[in-house]
């Protein structure tokens, strides 16, 4: 609507009493979004409310209703119980060992990919094609190669000549890393795509510019395409680090928490809480609690976000 | 830069387009919906695709058995199948938490299998979350059973408010494997090839010490990393011979054990270890190997591990209920039961329940060769297993059970398995002192036994 024709309706119904407010083209917009709205509503929204009020009660899977009030005891159990802090470390350990590799190394292998003249297309499918795969298929690819002893990885450090190859997945201090080299072989692709797309955005005048003024390779990287790609990076690294606190596919699939409670993480915890010891409002209060930490880092990316806003403008 | 991009295809072009494509696409999907709800085949496939009910007639079984007991069950599955006509979907999934985790959910999602197996200490806690249905007399009249056909201990064992849940199948209790060769050259059989009588701690020293000069390795071998479950079975046996209170009160709220028996088990688990007699480090399949490849002249495990070690090619060896080292015989020990998910059910579906309980009781034997044994007294009674070798030297054990203390918490595979077991074996690998493992299970158990049970 331009604003001569907003001018002109208001004109029109100026008179006191009945003002049309709802032009005729919202209603039908609000038509279309309902189908998707209810079941947003439904599935989406009720949840997280349903998080919110059963975290504050003892509500149980076994018996219906949300149970006895018991206002912030839920918090209070949780944030005094050591499983809980070691959850939400091995969580965070996860979220080191994977954000930087997949940050990094995206960026590395999209800048080469951008670079390759014939079989772009070859390199751009190799590295996304994992990402396409559910996750029950590449923990069985992955538990594969991690077997003791005959798998590849032992074979391979075998052929090396190490006399007795340590079994990752049933290593406490291994394990966490073979799901973060598990997790990195999977979702590197999206990443990089992301990457790609941001690095085919800059124009290669800037390139040839610095190139007369005798810039090395390096330094064009690091003076042209990094700060271009500072909206990527953020964008990135925000989105790694959500997808990383809320890990679980990976570790339930593989080592089930194991061995011991060395991979626990917090996701593994809530199910564990909830659908094993049918304490559902105990979950709910470590839900949570994963949400404000997600929150918070939201947050920090908002202020560091409108801090570069600022700089750009 | 191209100025086209792959999403342009000029509708002049007598290609397919791909609007065309989506059209057809859901058609396609649409006819492969209703072709699967119509066409009545009850496969589960296609049942679950469109939603449909399985055949009618379908017993639906789950249970936890793998390795050794689960190929043992897919044989007296297909016995079922070629003696009655109506079709049988069983399932196996993973021991231990998921399992129960997957059938209480799926009885609160109210597509519960017909019949499912239940460790006699978990199914407790079933019961109480409502569950189960209650299992009347009148039910096991109705395939010709009653109360006094089963073991009494197991049967009472199983009763929630005098009501009964669960209809054991076996009894599986910890016992002691010995490699013949080992115990032959050490001197521990008698004339006739059976062991000799060990009883009390000296003798039980002096048998692994010369075993231990045998093998060069070990004497004895329990699994100590990796398996929670081991360490707990085999300290609750010992901690149990010495009189030990049960470890819970009042369902979980009250941690009862008795702190000096405690730290004096520990301290003697962890003496047997230290001493070399038995192996600090050693995972559930590596305490197996060490007995079947001569390191070590006993084993102790429950005895499920029966048809492996029969597998093991050249291997003599014998299975004896774990002796009294301390005051009273004692074995730690758990029931496999059949249990009925809480669900609607018409009385022809009951009774066809109950025919699968029925018929895999018939085959009790069958079972109890994978080393069970049986809780159905007319198999145990009965002059085959009696001459079952080498089952028929550990029924003993079958008397002294102790089962673990009921909690919500509690029970086969659970988190107080995890959490004590978890500590033991850290003892017992000279990880942690008595009092530290002590202090540790305490304060983790403490908080569980604060929490209020979510059963209720």
């Amino acid at each position: 609507m331009t604003a001569q024709t907003l001018v002109q309706a208001e004109a029109v119904t100026a008179r006191p009493g009945r003002a049309r407010r709802q032009p005729h083209a919202t209603t039908s917009a609000w038509l279309f979004i309902a189908p998707f709205g209810l079941f947003y509503l439904l599935f989406l929204v009720w949840p997280v409310v349903y998080m919110f009020i059963s975290s504050f009660y003892d509500t149980t899977l076994v018996r219906s209703g949300f149970g006895n009030f018991i206002g912030f005891e839920n918090y209070r159990q949780m944030l005094t119980s050591p499983e809980f802090w070691s959850a939400l470390w091995h969580t965070i350990q996860f979220t080191l060992y994977t954000v930087p590799p997949l940050v990094i190394l995206a960026f590395v292998f999209a800048v080469l990919a951008n670079r390759v003249g014939r079989g772009q297309t070859l390199f751009r499918l190799a590295f996304f094609l994992p990402f396409v795969l559910p996750s029950a298929a590449i923990a069985l690819i992955w538990s594969f190669i991690y077997t003791p002893e005959s798998g590849l990885w032992n074979s391979f450090q075998s052929l090396l000549g190490v006399a007795e190859p340590t079994p990752v997945l049933a290593s406490p201090t291994l394990a966490m890393i073979g799901i973060a080299v598990t997790t990195l072989w999977w979702t590197i692709g999206f990443n990089f795509i992301l990457y790609l797309a941001g690095l085919q955005d800059i124009p290669r005048e800037l390139y040839e510019a610095a190139a007369v003024d005798g810039a090395s390779q390096w330094q064009q990287i690091r003076s042209i395409t990094i700060p271009l790609l500072s909206r990527t990076t953020t964008l990135v690294v925000l989105l790694q680090i959500i997808a990383s606190l809320k890990i679980f596919d990976q570790v339930f699939l593989m080592t089930e928490g194991g061995p011991g409670q060395a991979t626990r993480v917090l996701l593994l915890l809530v199910t564990d809480t909830a659908f094993t010891d049918y304490r559902v409002g105990a979950a709910s209060a470590a839900s949570v609690l994963l949400f404000i930490v997600i929150l918070m880092v939201t947050l920090v990316r908002q202020v560091v976000g409108r801090g570069q806003d600022r700089r750009e403008a | 830069m191209r100025a086209t991009h792959l999403g342009d295809v000029p509708s002049t072009q007598r290609t397919v387009s791909r609007r065309a494509v989506l059209r057809g696409g859901l058609g396609a999907a649409a006819a492969f919906g209703l072709a699967g709800g119509l066409s009545g085949c009850g496969t589960a496939l296609s049942a679950g695709v469109a939603g449909t009910e399985l055949d009618p007639g379908t017993v639906t079984y789950w249970n936890l058995f793998g390795g050794g007991d689960g190929a043992r069950m897919l044989t007296m599955l297909d016995t079922y199948r070629t003696t009655h006509p109506n079709p049988l979907e069983a399932a196996t999934f993973t021991w231990g938490n998921p399992y129960y985790t997957k059938v209480s959910l799926a009885t609160l999602g109210g597509a519960p299998p017909d019949v499912a197996i239940a460790h006699l200490t978990r199914q407790t806690n079933l019961s109480e979350a409502d569950l189960l249905t209650e299992i009347t007399d009148d039910m096991l009249a109705l395939v010709g059973l009653k109360p006094s056909d089963f073991s009494p201990k197991p049967w009472e064992a199983q009763k929630v408010d005098g009501r009964t849940y669960a209809i054991p199948f076996d009894l599986h209790p910890f016992v002691l494997y010995f490699n013949v060769d080992v115990c032959d050259k050490a001197g521990l059989l008698d004339a006739s090839g059976k062991l000799k009588p060990i009883q009390g701690t000296d003798q039980w020293e002096a048998a692994l010490t010369a075993a231990k000069e045998v093998t060069g390795a070990y004497g004895a071998a329990v699994a100590t990393i990796d398996e929670p479950s081991t360490p707990w079975r085999w300290f609750q046996t010992l901690y149990s011979q010495q009189g030990g209170p049960p470890w819970l009160a009042d369902g979980g709220q009250k941690l009862s054990y008795d702190r000096d028996l405690t730290l004096k088990t520990l301290a003697y688990l962890r003496s047997l270890t230290e001493s070399g007699l038995m192996p600090e480090n050693t995972d559930y399949a590596g305490s197996q190997t060490l007995m079947f490849t001569g390191k070590s002249g006993f084993y102790l495990q429950g005895e499920w591990e029966i048809t492996t070690a029969q597998e093991v090619e050249g291997l003599e060896f014998g299975m004896v209920p774990v002796p009294t080292l301390f005051d009273q015989p004692a074995t730690q020990a758990d029931s496999h039961t059949f249990v009925l998910p809480r669900m609607e059910r018409d009385e022809p579906q009951v009774l066809r329940a109950m025919e699968f309980i029925k018929s895999m009781l018939d085959q009790s034997l069958a079972w109890a060769e994978g080393g069970h044994i049986p809780a159905y007294l007319p198999t145990l009674q009965s002059p085959e297993y009696k001459e079952l070798k080498p089952q028929a030297d550990y029924t003993a054990s079958a008397d002294t059970v102790v089962f673990d203390a009921p909690a919500w918490y509690s029970g086969s595979g659970s988190t107080f398995e995890r959490v004590v077991g978890a500590q033991i074996g850290l003892v017992q690998q000279g990880l942690a002192s008595p009092e530290a493992a002590l202090e540790s299970i305490h304060s983790q158990l403490q908080a569980y036994a604060d929490t209020k049970s979510p059963l209720l």
